[in-house]
């Protein structure tokens, strides 16, 4: 491997082992103090929505993960490992040490302790705020790591330098998104990083590393799978292609033996990690490599005439017992009708699944596929930088370089069907364009180098093949020589560092001076390649502060006069609840907010964003599509005290609740057939003006919505659907208002209690209503489920 | 006839693997005796749970892949410390030995930890 070396000071005389091992350390401080800033880089992108903001836990899922990690500050990890949680789900609540991936909340609960251990008060809220960017910046150190055995520091440190500020990574790891994939991707990152390095040297001590480094990734993220298939693929493609030798076995072997036992360890997974056919590949790939690395072994001690006859003789046994033994696992695994993978992981080998059977994994916005523009927008310039490094991988092909091939390829199949998983491709998108521009200017410092006036005879300088040949006498010529390799961010001033990465000139003299390009055009190309890298600085910087720093919990605005004009609704209405109801008041809304819910107003809810249970919410969903009285109902069989909707109209909010109601209706009807999604489209066209259907008019989401909403300008107009609402003048029978926020996005409904007095029904006649329907066992008579 | 040739040329067959692998020097072979009987208490343990039961299944679980695993790093030590691998030629045999530690012991804490 090369190290990177740095020609500022004057000559050297060639071949002097003092002034190569003192070139060597030079370079070796600048890669570290171009690390560390590499680190403070990746640290500060990410801190824009805190400084536009405020130091505010962001979306959904981070107030749960924030939940749970006061807990266990609070409590201690064996209350958290036991922890039951109530005042979720009710009323069936949910075993949180038994579902919840514990590696983010243990990780941030760890700096936590230790940080106030040694007397500095930071809350649990600020560490939870800031992990995400740490860990960018171990991420990126860590790509570095990865990217410098693929091929070279100087790679590495390009690599680290695109993963710092790649805006797919900002979008899930802003300062305040405090999610999984905060820790995940380092967790990945490293983990490949020391599988490569295990293939490599062949140690036993970078197996263990590689092993707990595993384990932390299974700890944090339920991608953890995609590292228990992606290395044996690449096993068996390094078997397929002739590049078996035993280092891949030290590498392979005892990852999957001990990483299925520390998997199975994590509570979330548990006995899945033998049992479900996400894991399958990795014992299949165990025993392939056993069987290869036997037919290795005797071929180095056979003569090959007894090898053939040996490879005759178990060929003719062994394809028997395989066909049986492959035909039982098929029996046994056909068995099953999900054919033993979960529903997840079945939608990303075959995206139209989750549409068909599951809707609620289709109805998430990130498991939807991803635009064009997205893939521009979120790797920005790596997009095409991506086939370059590629070829560059294949210049020469090795061990580690095929593994990074087969990294992008996959993660590029993968982020095609989810968007959610553009954040599994931006470190491969990193590396492989790392590689792409350091091989680039490689070639054109070379160039420019060896065409400079005044290095004559250049190649007959050379002592010996080993090292770079540096002659020029000129101090000005050699800063001409020095390259870039990052930029620092437009926050600091743009004082550009240049560093030369020279490989072993491996061929020979005269090839070398066939690899030559003309002066003037390595001059325009490396110009033009930091132009390039110009433009990504400029557009990750853009991405990170307008487009991924948004904390969703609050909103903002332009107004007309330049200010900034602030939503803090939802918080409004959640500390109105936890003000103004009882501790044990249940809310119902959908589920997009129950996290936030039980975070930040601290009252129990019936269905929240873990989304484990399909009925309950479907349950909620029929609610929300049924007339008033059947919708009370529902929710007073389940105890529910008030009900919270959010509504854009008034101020032109896209993401509420009416736009998300026809889901509620899918998902509703998925269950309860009598909620037919035709009922509320006319023409199939979902509408709310007056040309919407009565069954649409009548349900209780656009009751909740529109109550009162003509008050606002006479007329009813809905700024985000952009019509005036159909039944203007209405009132609620069974619900009343108790809360509106300011800009009227959350509305917060009180259950009006039962009546003591049902005028013309008498008590006996509805009880017989009531057991007929129940044993009549007809669904479509059943209006109520619950009674 | 062609049954009697190839019956001759399997006995053949087993004859030279039998002399090639006593040439094998000793240390390698007390390896290979340990990962032999790793192995066969693997089989024995899930025999067992064929005929009794596979309640508590994380019990057998680490139970057989104690063994298995013990087995796959006693194999990674021989390709270590054998003199024929060009691969591994600087690596001292004591190296490979504490790194054969370390990762075992990795692996029994693990055990201990998931047997329940």
């Amino acid at each position: 491997m090369a190290s990177p070396e740095s020609t500022i000071n004057g000559p050297t005389k060639a071949a002097g082992a003092d002034s190569k091992s003192l070139r060597n350390a030079f370079g070796g401080v600048i890669a570290f103090i171009i690390l560390v800033l590499i680190g403070v880089l990746a640290f500060s992108i990410r801190l824009f929505s805190v400084i536009k903001y405020e130091s505010v836990i962001h979306e959904f899922d981070p107030y749960f993960n924030y939940r749970v990690t006061q807990f266990l500050s609070k409590n201690g990890i064996y209350d958290f490992w036991n922890w039951f949680d109530d005042r979720t789900w009710y009323p069936l609540g949910r075993v949180i040490g038994g579902t919840v991936y514990p590696g983010l909340t243990l990780t941030a609960g760890t700096i936590w302790k230790v940080v106030n251990s040694l007397n500095i008060p930071l809350s649990v809220e600020t560490v939870c705020v800031f992990t995400a960017p740490i860990f960018s910046a171990f991420a990126s150190w860590a790509a570095y790591l990865l990217t410098k055995e693929v091929k070279g520091p100087g790679a590495g440190l390009t690599a680290a330098a695109l993963l710092a500020m790649v805006p797919s990574y900002i979008s899930r790891s802003v300062a305040g998104s405090y999610d999984n994939e905060a820790v995940a991707i380092f967790a990945l990152v490293f983990t490949f990083y020391l599988y490569i390095k295990t293939l490599n040297t062949g140690s036993l001590f970078y197996a263990t590393l590689n092993a707990l480094a595993y384990f932390y990734m299974v700890c944090s993220w339920g991608g953890y799978t995609f590292i228990i298939n992606l290395i044996p693929m690449h096993v068996l493609l390094c078997i397929v292609t002739g590049r078996y030798s035993s280092r891949l076995y030290i590498a392979y072997a005892p990852l999957v033996v001990l990483g299925t036992l520390l998997a199975a360890l994590v509570p979330v997974v548990g006995f899945n990690a033998v049992l479900t056919s996400e894991h399958f590949a990795s014992f299949l790939v165990f025993i392939i490599i056993h069987v290869v690395a036997l037919a290795y072994y005797i071929k180095g001690i056979l003569s090959p005439k007894m090898f053939k006859v040996a490879v005759t003789l178990v060929v003719s046994v062994g394809l028997a017992v395989c066909c049986a033994v492959i035909a039982i696992l098929i029996a046994v695994v056909a068995s099953s009708p999900t054919k033993g993978w979960s529903g997840r992981s079945l939608t990303l080998l075959d995206p139209t699944y989750a549409s068909k059977y599951i809707p609620i994994i289709a109805s998430v916005s990130e498991h939807q596929p991803p635009t064009w523009p997205s893939y521009f927008m979120d790797i920005n310039v790596l997009a095409f930088l991506v086939p370059a490094g590629i070829i560059a991988c294949f210049m020469p092909l090795s061990d580690s370089s095929s593994f990074v091939i087969l990294y992008i390829v996959t993660s590029v199949y993968f982020s095609g069907v989810m968007v959610r998983l553009m954040l599994v491709l931006a470190p491969a998108a990193c590396i492989l364009s790392g590689i792409a521009l350091s091989e680039a200017f490689n070639v054109l410092t070379r160039s420019i180098k060896f065409q400079l006036p005044g290095i004559a005879g250049n190649s007959t300088s050379e002592e010996n093949g080993s090292s770079s040949v540096v002659a020029p006498s000129d101090v000005s010529k050699t800063e001409k020589t020095e390259e870039v390799a990052k930029e620092k961010p437009v926050k600091k001033n743009r004082k550009k560092e240049k560093e030369n990465v020279e490989k072993k000139p491996t061929p020979s003299k005269t090839e070398r001076r066939l690899l030559v390009l003309p002066l003037e055009a390595s001059v325009i190309a490396v110009l033009l390649l930091v132009l390039l890298g110009a433009f990504y600085v400029v557009h990750c910087v853009w991405a990170a502060a307008e487009a991924y720093s948004a904390p969703s919990i609050v909103l903002t605005s332009q107004s007309n006069d330049g200010g900034l004009h602030v939503f803090d609704d939802f918080r409004e209405a959640y500390s109105w609840l936890s003000h103004n109801t009882d501790v044990d008041d249940k809310v119902a809304s959908w589920w997009d907010y129950g996290y936030q819910t039980t975070a930040m107003a601290n009252r129990t809810v019936l269905v929240d964003n873990n989304t484990w249970n399909n009925t309950h919410i479907a349950t909620v969903g029929t609610a929300m599509s049924s007339p008033e009285k059947q919708a009370w109902e529902i929710f007073h069989s389940l105890d529910v005290k008030y009900v919270l909707v959010v509504f854009g109209g008034l101020v032109g909010y896209p993401s509420d609740d009416i736009n998300k109601f026809l889901w509620m209706v899918r998902i509703g009807g998925g269950e309860f057939p009598h909620i037919k999604e035709p009922d509320y489209l006319r023409d199939g066209q979902y509408r709310i003006d007056a040309q919407a259907t009565p069954t649409m008019l009548n349900c209780l989401m656009y009751k909740l919505s529109y109550f009162r909403f003509v008050e606002t300008d006479g007329k009813g107009f809905d700024r985000v659907r952009r019509t005036e609402i159909g039944k203007k003048h209405f009132k609620l029978t069974h619900f009343e208002e108790v809360f509106t926020t300011h800009h009227w996005m959350v509305r917060i409904y009180k259950l009006k209690p039962p009546r003591n007095r049902i005028r013309g029904k008498t008590k006996k006649s509805k009880s017989s209503v009531r057991r007929s329907v129940s044993s009549k066992r007809d669904v479509k008579g059943k209006r109520n489920p619950w009674h | 006839m062609g049954r009697s040739s190839t019956v001759k040329e399997t006995q053949a067959l087993f004859q030279s693997l039998r002399s090639a692998y006593a040439a094998t020097p000793n240390n390698l072979k007390i390896i290979d005796v340990f990962v032999g009987f790793a192995v066969l208490t693997a089989i024995i343990q899930v025999v067992y749970m064929a005929v009794v039961g596979s309640f508590p299944f994380n019990s057998f679980l680490s139970g057989v892949l104690s063994c298995i695993g013990t087995a796959v790093l006693a194999v990674c030590l021989r390709i270590q410390v054998n003199k024929d691998n060009k691969e591994f030629k600087d690596v001292a045999p004591e190296r490979a030995f504490a790194d054969f530690i370390l990762c075992n012991l990795v692996l029994h804490l693990v055990i201990m930890n998931f047997m329940g």
